[in-house]
């Protein structure tokens, strides 16, 4: 079967330069009369100095907390009267943000989002209400097995890393995380440089250029960043950490392939087949359709700066934990074999570029889509392109890619009281 | 941040609030010779379709003692028929460049596939064939009550807040099945046999129980002969009412605790049993969104502001309603303490802020700010092709008309402030309500 090959409107894209020099891209689409506007400033939870871990997500909790001539309640009021979305995230490698807004409000919600990238208040009342929302939040998590079975992969595979370090901090670096230190974040990480802009909706590029300056213009020219070692997931082998529940969570992985690598669309097709294609993949086939182990299995490439990783995740009784990491390791030498078949090649292209074009159907998506795009480099004609990418991927480079992809040993960390599972490293 | 209480039920993806707006989807609406209602939504923004077919069965409609078993029949309608072998109904999708998934709820059973348009009739005929044509190897019916099983350890037994959830809604309903599960009880669960998901499956699934909607790349004229060369070929067999246990007047308030070692922070909930758009007094259902919305929804609503904020008690707090639902509903109101700060704190902060209600402290100004937030909000819910078939597929499910969902906009700019003063004081009765408490196994001294 062939795969539909029509890209929606993907030959639209525009690449927005504004005199200051700010770049965007912009897919417009005036059916409905709003825009979403996502935004990432290169370095995230990595860079949080030492012992203030948890200092990036933080800050995404408070820039939208009190700005410029704004308290904390005029900000909220207006943002939540004007129906305006905005809000902040912070991973490992990146300080993101959504803005939403219908036309109406447009010139408004650039000025609060302006406000809070630039003037950010910081007042004593809402730095103590989100310290305590973390404080909470990391509470809930300490018991919580899916959030401590990540934490131990991250903290065995990078140990002296940045990325071993918790990326929302800990009690007691929330506790120690001072207004000073918020200020310096925003001084030294959210500027021109590092920033990479995707909008989609109801507005064109002439409209959008003078909101772009206006609204970032005023950000230093450079970020100060440190310098981050590049990476290896360095640990194989089993870590427990014993929890009295009815069913264990695994998290699983190793290292994978850059982004930017000759081969990384042939690992995405891989990893397709193995772990990434729902109902079609291997893992779902054996581990839950043939077996009925579990409920949900999957594996993805996650396109980390400084490690690319090859991850996955199930959750099982405590009873059939070692039958199921056994299946996911003999899934993975089997590729690690190259033990990839044409057919399953040809499935797995189909599905890939078929269903691309379902990513590009919402203002949400496409504005994340695009300013995925910049961060990674991929260009402004990536949405007419990728599919191509996809296609080129034969059965000869699925097999070698796999053979690297799998070729070492995978870290399983499990949360839970596994029967017959013993801890053991190398 | 997410430190409510309540369970995301099943898969069960919760239905969104139906919102529009005048004139805002536009949708078209036709019904086949059969019976079969068909909606059609325009979106022309890509050549994609969300398709998805609803059935008016879900969980508030199990046997007795099988509760949960329209969501067994959900993942095993993926099991195969004559023509598509066992487990391929996904991976033909997939080859087709689709996605598809399937949901279970209290009162319907959803499946739907996000696929290129020009493929729709495709999956139109393989969602007609599996509509009367499945077939059920014993060995994949066993086989996927394990898989169910696991999914309910995920969802509910790995977690306290689910458990202590579906120990609130058990106590909240004294008879009627919306005190069960979605997901159904584990000893139930186990006793699923292929029989009878099969008894279900011809009860319940035919045309003249089933609603057709469609968003996307096209248009009704192109969508009719579609529907008709293929859910249009199956003839209906007649559906039995859904006669469901009523609800006795309810005259208690109720408290219940869960004390599990996995809680470190705890919380409160209050549910309270409420109308919904379908019942009896579904015409306050309206002025108890707006409620809600005041209330408990966002950082600027009054528990945000008087608990989290203004006297710094708790680190989340909110209110939620939704009237979609075929028989009555709950109005639900939530806290978490700030770390050192007691539980009975908050809940007498909590007390305080529902009190101001019910003695009718709502103001004109209020009221409106809402109104004006929720219908301009309304314009984003037009984005997504999922969302919308989800707003008409509950709808369409639980009692209402399209015109009714299309009258969104309307009726909620037609609450007074007298609207919602009434509603908060026939609703907001503790004699109606369930008070629920999660909290660690020894209650820790306070710091």
């Amino acid at each position: 079967m062939n795969a539909p090959d029509r890209p929606a409107r993907a030959a639209s894209v525009e690449e927005v330069v504004t005199p200051l020099g700010i770049r965007a891209y912009l897919l417009r689409e005036p059916a409905i009369p709003f825009i979403s506007l996502a935004f990432y400033f290169e370095g995230g939870a990595a860079q949080d100095p030492e012992g203030l871990d948890g200092l990036s997500n933080m800050v995404a909790g408070l820039l939208d907390e009190g700005a410029g001539p704004y308290d904390s309640k005029a900000f909220r009021s207006a943002l939540e009267d004007n129906a305006i979305r905005l809000s902040f995230d912070a991973d490992r490698d990146g300080f993101s943000g959504d803005l939403k807004t219908l036309d109406t409000t447009r010139e408004f919600a650039f000025e609060l989002l302006r406000l809070s990238l630039t003037e950010p208040r910081f007042d004593e009342e809402p730095v103590e209400r989100i310290r305590g929302q973390i404080l909470a939040d990391l509470r809930r998590r300490e018991t919580d097995p899916d959030y401590l079975a990540a934490r131990a992969w991250f903290a065995r595979a990078f140990e002296g890393h940045a990325y071993a370090r918790p990326t929302r901090g800990t009690p007691e670096t929330v506790e120690a995380i001072t207004r000073d230190d918020l200020r310096r974040f925003v001084a030294d990480r959210l500027a021109r440089g590092n920033l990479h802009i995707g909008v989609a909706g109801d507005i064109t590029a002439e409209e959008l250029i003078p909101l772009l300056d206006a609204t970032f213009g005023a950000l230093p020219e450079r970020p100060k960043l440190v310098a981050l070692p590049a990476a290896t997931p360095k640990a194989a082998g089993v870590v427990i950490r014993r929890m009295e529940i009815p069913q264990s969570v695994v998290v699983f992985g190793h290292g994978g392939v850059p982004r930017d690598d000759p081969d990384y669309y042939a690992a995405y097709v891989a990893n397709y087949i193995l772990g990434g294609g729902g109902f079609s993949s291997r893992l779902t086939e054996e581990i839950r359709e043939k077996r009925g182990l579990v409920y949900s299995v999957y594996s993805y490439l996650y396109d980390a700066r400084y490690a690319p990783l090859w991850l996955g995740s199930l959750a099982t009784r405590n009873e059939t934990v070692a039958e199921a990491i056994d299946l996911v390791r003999r899934e993975t030498q089997r590729m690690a074999r190259g033990e990839v078949g044409q057919k399953e090649v040809d499935d797995a292209k189909t599905y890939l570029t078929g269903s691309f074009p379902l990513r590009l159907t919402s203002n949400d998506r496409i504005a994340r889509t695009l300013v995925a795009m910049s961060y990674q480099g991929l260009g402004r004609d990536y949405l007419e392109k990728r599919n191509s990418y996809i296609e080129a991927v034969t059965l000869e480079d699925v097999r070698r890619v796999a053979k690297r992809l799998f070729a070492g040993d995978t870290l399983f960390s499990v949360v839970g009281d596994p029967d017959g599972l013993e801890p053991r490293t190398e | 941040m997410n430190l409510g209480i309540w369970p995301v039920v099943a898969i069960l993806t919760v239905a969104a609030p139906v919102t529009g707006a005048a004139g805002l989807f536009n949708p078209t609406t036709f019904t086949l010779d059969n019976g079969m209602q068909v909606v059609v939504v325009e979106n022309h923004r890509a050549p994609v379709v969300a398709h998805w077919v609803w059935y008016k069965v879900g969980t508030a409609d199990s046997p007795v003692g099988k509760s949960g078993l329209p969501h067994y029949l959900e993942h095993l309608m993926f099991k195969g028929t004559d023509k598509i072998p066992p487990g391929e109904f996904s991976k033909i999708v997939a080859r087709l460049g689709g996605n598809d998934n399937a949901m279970t709820s209290y009162d319907f059973t959803a499946y739907f596939q996000m696929i290129a348009r020009d493929r729709l009739e495709t999956v139109m005929e393989m969602e007609a064939d599996r509509m009367v044509n499945l077939r059920l190897a014993e060995e994949d019916a066993i086989t996927e009550r394990d898989v169910i099983l696991e999914e309910r350890r995920s969802r509910v037994d790995n977690e306290p807040s689910s458990l202590l959830g579906e120990r609130l809604a058990a106590v909240q309903y004294l008879n009627h099945p919306y005190r069960l599960p979605v997901i159904g009880w584990f000893h139930e669960i186990q006793s699923f046999t292929r029989e009878d998901a099969l008894a279900f499956y011809r009860t319940w699934y035919t045309p003249k129980n089933a609603v057709l909607v469609v968003v996307g790349d096209i248009t009704a004229e192109e969508l009719r002969p579609l529907a008709e060369r293929t859910y249009g070929r199956i003839a209906s067999r007649p559906v039995p009412p859904r006669n469901r246990l009523r609800e006795p007047p309810q005259a208690s308030e109720r408290v219940v605790e869960l004390r599990h070692e996995r809680v470190r922070q705890p919380s409160v909930s209050l549910s309270y049993l409420a109308p919904s758009y379908n019942t009896e007094g579904g015409e306050r259902a309206y002025a108890l969104e707006v409620l809600a919305e005041l209330f408990g929804s966002g950082t600027t609503s009054r528990l945000y502001r008087s608990l989290v904020v203004d006297r710094g008690l708790a680190a989340g707090a909110g209110a939620f309603y939704r009237g979609s639902s075929l028989d009555q509903t709950t109005f639900r109101i939530y806290a978490t303490p700030r770390p050192g700060v007691a539980l009975e704190e908050v809940e007498a902060a909590l007390d305080e802020e529902i009190a101001k209600l019910r003695a009718g402290e709502i103001s004109e100004e209020e009221v409106a700010r809402v109104k004006k937030r929720m219908l301009a909000e309304a314009t984003y819910a037009r984005d997504s092709l999922s969302g919308v078939a989800r707003i008409f597929g509950v709808a369409l499910t639980t009692g209402q008309t399209v015109e009714d969902v299309e009258a969104w906009p309307e009726r909620i700019a037609a609450v007074t402030v007298e609207d919602v003063r009434i509603a908060a004081r026939e609703v907001l009765k503790p004699e109606h309500s369930v008070r629920g408490r999660l909290l660690p196994p020894v209650r820790e001294a306070s710091k």
